[in-house]
């Protein structure tokens, strides 16, 4: 882009890639790739709320397109991507929280996770209880 | 004095809607992706306009209706613009415009659709 500074400046590593050289980065990669997902779900969600708003036939047309194979590939994917996000979510909890303390003693990362993980546990069965419950 | 920054409204918003993603997530779009579509193992009701414009209709069902899409939206497109410079594309404000842009447009649309909706 800038040439007379990129001359001066010699030999410039290329960066093209650059996530692909380390699986660390790969893995951080996926992660992020993750927030994609979350805006796809909230964008096909935004639409239903819309096609429900315009009555029965326009609801029935936008579940159909949701019974398309690529439509159900596309869900199994948010659901990898999901489960990704809530594992990441509760991994990265306990460094980005203040250090929390039960009598004295500070608790464990490990356990911060562990309990982040059992709450996303619980209330995804909660709510397909809750689901079956409604239906 | 300084002036107040408003990083972290954005940071809220964040936060509020990765919790939500991490603790419903999964299971939101295993109901409305995958057990609604196939009528799998919920049978064929799960997700019927009776039973969807009762859930929509009522003032909780909506609140929770408008709280996923709305957080989902600004937490992805926060942490879209985050990633922005680690594939190559400067960080600046029209980046910052057209991510934060995207959350409005939808949160606008769900708000719009949900008030149509009636109660």
């Amino acid at each position: 882009m800038n040439r007379p500074a990129a001359a001066t400046r010699g030999y410039m590593r290329p960066m093209q890639g650059w996530w692909r050289r380390d699986p660390f980065f790969v893995r951080y990669m996926a992660r992020e790739a993750t927030a994609l997902a979350v805006l796809c779900y909230s964008v096909i969600l935004a639409v239903g709320v819309v096609r429900l708003a315009q009555g029965e036939a326009a609801w029935n047309a936008w579940l159909q397109a949701l019974r398309s194979p690529f439509a159900v590939l596309l869900h199994v994917v948010l659901l990898g991507a999901m489960v990704i996000h809530a594992q990441s979510w509760f991994e990265i909890m306990p460094k980005t929280m203040p250090a929390m303390f039960i009598r004295g003693k500070r608790v464990a990362q490990s356990t911060i996770m562990r309990v982040g993980w059992a709450a996303a546990g619980v209330s995804t069965v909660l709510l397909v209880a809750i689901a079956w419950w409604l239906k | 004095m300084m002036r107040r920054s408003n990083a972290p409204i954005f940071w809220l918003l964040f936060g509020a809607g990765g919790m939500l993603a991490a603790l419903c997530g999964t299971a939101l779009v295993f109901l409305t992706g995958i057990a609604a579509p196939l009528d799998w193992p919920l049978g064929p009701q799960l997700m019927s306009y009776r039973h969807m414009l009762a859930f929509s209709q009522h003032w909780l069902g909506k609140g929770f209706i408008f709280a996923v899409i709305m957080l989902f939206a600004w937490h992805a497109v926060h942490r879209i613009y985050h990633s922005l410079h680690d594939v190559g594309v400067p960080a600046g404000m029209p980046a910052r415009l057209a991510c934060y842009g995207v959350a409005t447009l939808i949160s606008i649309v769900a708000a719009v659709g949900l008030l149509a909706v009636g109660f």
